[in-house]
């Protein structure tokens, strides 16, 4: 069945606006018809404006074996959030 | 048959042949090959339900007797039913039931197509709405019958099989209304107009399917004067059992 049906990855764009986030995956034999599970599967309920599939072998993917030289870098570099200095009062909410 | 009855059994009609291949639809929840289609087909018959309950409610308002979508969906004898016969027929394999949704659905899309701009506001209320939906079950159903008619041999061998079987049922659609005539114009769509169309869209997917259209056979007719096929009694008793196990009952 998985050789005929491959994984795929969905992506769906809630709202104008927003960035198409990743909400899960299926099988399906081509695009097109993974297109239409996806609308079948993930958009029941009025989530999505736009759909993103693809392959999930067509994913790279971070090894989890690595990431300490991936991620643990930033970890200590605190001056990277924008939190050092005063936000003027008339500024407001951010 | 004065002009309400007309348009009373031109709408109960389209209303039965959506009932019932709802419900032949959803025989397929929890059944289907796999999970995104046990989605996918469930969501069609929800669709086709949609539209026959906005249709049976329209029909009752119509009759003026009172009776509710439930009791024209639930309440009526197999006699009653109006629904074409190709709908009732059983699902038979994943062949068989796309085959039959694409024949009906191409056919609904251009019906609703038409109906949009009927002379009654609340039909083309209606089939503004549907059109979309149809379109989609269009859609889905097409690019099934290309992909099992342009398959493995079996899914070939399988979709060749269900063409010749439910030949018979095709020109049923298109047969003239009699209530037509009776009819304003402009009320409902003329179904043997939609022929040609309906034609060409399907000898499209057959071409890219790489199925041989159908051998001209005789066809069956009937289920628009009630007279049903054996397998409708089955499909009613399931579909009508709890109105008529516990009458009125309502959750």
């Amino acid at each position: 069945m998985t050789d005929e049906t491959p994984l795929w990855e969905v992506f769906i764009r809630p709202r104008n606006g927003l960035a198409h986030r990743h909400c899960g995956s299926l099988h399906a034999a081509d695009e097109v018809m993974a297109l239409q599970a996806a609308r079948d599967v993930y958009t029941r309920r009025g989530e999505g404006q736009s759909v993103w599939v693809v392959r999930s072998a067509d994913i790279t993917a971070s090894d989890p074996a690595e990431k300490g030289e991936m991620f643990e870098p930033a970890e200590t570099k605190v001056y990277r959030h924008p939190s050092f200095y005063d936000i003027p009062e008339d500024v407001g909410h951010m | 048959m004065n002009h309400r009855e007309a348009l009373l059994t031109g709408l109960l009609r389209v209303a039965d042949d959506h009932l019932i291949l709802g419900h032949r639809v959803s025989e397929w929840c929890g059944h289907a090959p796999m999970l995104e289609e046990d989605l996918a087909l469930p969501n069609i018959a929800l669709d086709l339900l949609g539209q026959a309950r906005a249709l049976y409610t329209y029909a009752g308002e119509v009759e003026g007797q009172g009776r509710t979508e439930d009791d024209l969906a639930y309440l009526r004898r197999e006699r009653e039913y109006r629904n074409l016969l190709l709908v009732e027929r059983p699902n038979g394999d994943f062949a068989h039931t796309m085959l039959k949704q694409l024949y009906f659905s191409s056919f609904m899309q251009l019906w609703w197509t038409a109906a949009c701009g009927s002379a009654d506001a609340t039909i083309a209320g209606i089939s503004a709405k549907a059109v979309k939906e149809s379109a989609y079950h269009v859609r889905h159903s097409a690019e099934w019958v290309i992909r099992l008619g342009d398959g493995t041999q079996e899914s070939a061998a399988r979709m060749a099989q269900a063409v010749e079987d439910l030949a018979p049922y095709v020109d049923e659609m298109f047969a003239p209304d009699d209530v037509g005539s009776t009819l304003a114009p402009q009320m409902l769509p003329d179904n043997p107009a939609l022929r040609a169309s309906w034609d060409a869209q399907i000898a499209t997917v057959f071409s890219e399917a790489t199925i041989e259209p159908h051998v001209p056979r005789a066809s069956i007719s009937g289920g628009r004067d009630g007279r049903h096929g054996e397998e409708m009694g089955f499909l009613l008793t399931e579909l009508q059992y709890m109105q008529r196990s516990y009458p009125g009952a309502q959750w």
